[in-house]
């Protein structure tokens, strides 16, 4: 009993930055801008968000400072794939280097640093309740957060008028401007939000997964999330059933491995890989015909005025 | 100026919309220069020019999609500016897109909402659009996707979209470029009615019999200036070409008799798989094209065409060799390197991607077609004097008009490029040509010089089979025209026989009655 209820824990805790960063990047390609740099804007995330809860001591601050860097790298992306018309592979990539160096250098003052990792939800009697307790009323504000934000991309992108337009700037871009669509601005906001959730990804590592920073902790997660909203066919629903199997497995493996069954580790460790993977394809054979990609994803558009 | 207008609809009133010196200047290109044109209501006003005499400039500046430089417009008498569509679409102005302004990937109503403005919810777009598409006869699904719609489907919600924001004027940019004859019929009756309702429509299209049929006064441009106002009932085709023009343009002929020799290019029951989700199954085709006879393959555009363009140019192999025979030898498993050598010439639809590489020069996109056969590559160098010397020898024989010798193929205008696509092929002298769309978005004179081409290579003895949208043109110079529908080609009629409406009705997926089948199939 205890042990399920720890793996949930622990499932729930590992998913939620790919959750977070896949939901952030689902947007921007919807819009049709492939922003490959999720990784680079995750990993300053955490260092700045690690810095501000250690200088002022509130996770919440560390959270606001995680957005607000993810957010400024998303709009060095912004300002050359948009403003300049640059190729969006080659700045994705840059990005992330980018984000890899200049995360070390701000971190480099934080190593070995320790703080109050982020609260936890208690209510009285309800997270007392065996087993579903603590998974139900006990998780942090990130955990609750990240699914919120889901379910109102959801909402926004098939309920709203503004996700229609959205969808249809990533579908043809020539169309959305011909009826009148700005499309640079809505694939700037696009690009935006992606960048502050994948700072808040990044920050939740060092505030609530491990109490503390150490250089590349997001560890290839960035790409991971970037893989998820691909195998997802760019759909919320599915992209929280991705993040979700990807933390449960690779949780799942690592009690397999501290128990000794006799599976090589490096098989193991790729579990979490091919079970998302089979997943998410044999879920996306149920469509037939039809595009699952945003059509005009990664293309450059310049308006004609 | 001819005074085209009904007598009585002229009071004091002003124009519905006014164009006074409108400019539209891209550098130092002249794309609209002081163009005045008057849109009254109850009118059908067509708007003719070649490509590039500046028509889809002026109605972009009209709809509110670019800024002109100088002049200005008057709605109702009175200075207009508009800072968007949206501005425009407020004031009554409506618009359908030549390429269609749609989203493949959301569905009919998602479509038609994101052309209005107002605060609509989606449930009460539906609806209306229902309404709507009944009361013109156009009927739509609202919840299907767009991608699984014909082109014909896919111009009805433009025009749908457009009538649900009740416009007071529509501009329709070329609509019946893709539509099947009977659909371009159903379309003019759509017109005529929302004329009799008051409405203004502006009309864009090259086809000048179809201009005659419908519109009340026609504005001609050429080379970004307004050349006359006219009255085109009182005009002749050839009237009407001259003035879009500026010249007389040369008549294709097709020599007196041509020698009808042995099959050369020979299709068995080809059938093809599409490899990506939107494209077209090829069933069972079978043709059997002999040297000295042009083909035509007509059928709206997404039928399967580029489908049959990749089977037989290569691009797709089949399993079985003896689907694609080339010159008697069973081609269908063979690469577009070894058809090439044995006396096939490919000319692809799209110009720039295609036909070409853009950013690479004439000289070295000869290379890319002519390596397999000719001295261009020896010992496996490039013959740098032998690629270009092919560039000048397609250069004089297809008047091709260019900045400098050897320019990228990107920097050619349309025309001029496919002249020179066209002629790297046919200098080659091929047994069997393949072309497709030859004339596509190409000027007139350029057009000619095609057709010419492709008439003077029959003559020469090589089987050409040539697919085109565009019957006047099928008409005028193959022997033979077949029909593709939904992957399936229809036996070929002889051009003499195959009237606008017997090749409407197998464009739309009728089948003749079988009386005629037969009679075809024994031609």
């Amino acid at each position: 009993m205890e042990l399920i209820e720890a793996i949930i824990l622990s499932v729930l805790a590992a998913s939620t930055p790919l959750l977070l960063a896949a939901t952030g990047e689902l947007v921007t390609e919807r819009s049709g801008v492939l922003n490959l740099g999720v990784e680079g804007m995750m990993i300053v995330g955490a260092a700045c968000g690690f810095g501000g809860a250690l200088l002022t001591g509130s996770t919440i601050i560390g959270a606001l400072c995680g957005i607000v860097a993810g957010t400024a790298m998303s709009l060095i992306f912004a300002a050359m794939t948009l403003g300049l018309a640059v190729n969006q592979v080659a700045t994705g990539l840059a990005l992330t280097i980018l984000g890899i160096g200049l995360s070390g250098l701000i971190g480099a003052g934080f190593v070995g640093e320790r703080i109050t990792p982020a609260p936890h939800l208690y209510i009285p009697y309800l997270t007392s309740i065996p087993l579903i307790g603590r998974i139900v009323f006990g998780e942090d504000a990130f955990v609750y957060f990240s699914i919120a934000l889901i379910v109102a991309v959801w909402w926004f992108l098939y309920r709203t008028r503004g996700g229609l337009i959205l969808r249809a700037c990533g579908d043809n871009h020539v169309s959305a401007h011909a009826l009148g669509y700005s499309v640079l601005k809505i694939r700037l906001y696009a690009v935006m939000f992606g960048g502050a959730c994948a700072g808040l990804a990044g920050a939740y590592l060092p505030l609530a997964y491990t109490p503390f920073f150490i250089p590349g902790m997001t560890a290839g997660r960035g790409w991971i999330a970037l893989a998820l909203v691909v195998f997802a066919s760019w759909l919320p629903g599915r992209l929280a059933i991705g993040a979700y199997l990807f933390g449960a497995v690779t949780i799942l493996q690592l009690h397999a491995q501290g128990a000794g069954v006799g599976i090589p580790s490096q098989f193991l460790s790729s579990l979490p890989y091919l079970a998302t993977v089979i997943v998410l394809v044999l879920l996306s054979r149920a469509r037939t015909g039809g595009s699952t990609a945003p059509a005009a994803l990664g293309t450059v558009f310049v308006p004609d005025r | 100026m001819l005074d085209t207008t009904p007598a009585a609809l002229h009071t004091d009133a002003p124009p519905l919309l006014q164009t006074v010196g409108l400019t539209k200047r891209y550098g130092s290109f002249l794309a609209n220069d002081f163009i005045d044109i008057e849109i009254w209501p109850q009118q059908i006003h067509a708007l003719l020019g070649e490509n590039g005499a500046g028509k889809s400039t002026l109605v972009k500046a009209i709809y509110g999609l670019i800024q002109p430089s100088e002049g200005e417009m008057r709605w109702h008498g009175e200075k207009m500016v508009l800072s968007g569509p949206s501005e425009a679409r407020a004031r009554g102005i409506g618009m359908v897109f030549q390429h269609f302004s749609l989203f493949d990937n959301l569905t009919v109503a998602e479509n038609v909402a994101l052309g209005l403005d107002g605060r609509e919810s989606f449930k009460d777009i539906a609806a209306r659009l229902e309404q709507v598409s009944s009361l013109y006869g156009l009927p739509l699904d609202p919840k299907r996707e767009v991608w699984q719609l014909s082109v014909g489907e896919r111009q009805r919600i433009e025009i749908v979209r457009a009538l649900m924001q009740n416009p007071k004027f529509l501009i329709l940019d070329e609509p019946t470029a893709v539509l099947t004859p009977q659909e371009a019929d159903q379309l003019f009756i759509v017109l005529n009615r929302l004329k009799d309702e008051g409405r203004a429509i502006l009309y864009i299209s090259h086809k000048l019999e179809e201009v005659k049929r419908l519109c009340d006064t026609a504005t001609i441009l050429r080379g970004g200036k307004k050349v006359a106002t006219c009255n085109p009932k009182a005009e002749t085709a050839a009237s009407l070409a001259r003035m879009m023009v500026g010249g007389e343009i040369k008549e294709v002929k097709a020599a007196a008799s041509r020698q009808i020799t042995v099959p050369r290019l020979v299709v068995n029951d080809l059938c093809l798989e599409p490899d990506d989700p939107h494209g077209v199954r090829l069933q069972h085709i079978s043709f059997e094209l002999r040297g000295g006879e042009i083909l035509g393959i007509a059928g709206v555009a997404g039928n399967g065409q580029d489908e049959l363009f990749a089977a037989l140019s290569g691009e797709r192999l089949s399993q079985d060799p003896g689907t694609v025979v080339i010159e008697g030898i069973a081609a269908g498993h063979l690469s577009i390197t070894r058809r090439r050598r044995l006396g096939a010439a490919f000319v692809p639809e799209e110009r720039l991607g295609h036909g070409t590489a853009p950013r690479m020069r004439l000289s070295e996109n000869a290379l890319l077609t002519g390596h397999a056969a000719g001295n261009m590559v020896q010992h496996g160098f490039v013959n740098t004097a032998a690629t270009l010397k092919t560039v000048d020898r397609a250069t004089e024989a297809f008047d091709v008009r260019k900045a400098k010798r050897d320019p990228e193929a990107a920097s050619l205008s349309g025309g001029n490029l496919q002249k020179f696509i066209v002629g790297r092929e046919i200098l080659r002298n091929p047994a069997v040509l393949v072309v497709s769309q030859p004339t596509w978005g190409v000027d007139a004179g350029a057009a000619a010089v095609i057709r010419q081409a492709l008439l003077d290579l029959a003559t020469a003895g090589a089987a050409v089979l040539v697919t085109s949208q565009d019957l006047d043109e099928l008409s005028e110079i193959t022997d033979r025209i077949a029909v593709m529908f939904h992957g399936k080609l229809s036996d070929p009629l002889p051009t003499a026989e195959a009237s606008r409406e017997k090749l409407g009705l197998l464009m739309g997926g009728s089948s003749l009655d079988p009386k005629e089948a037969v009679r075809a199939a024994g031609a």
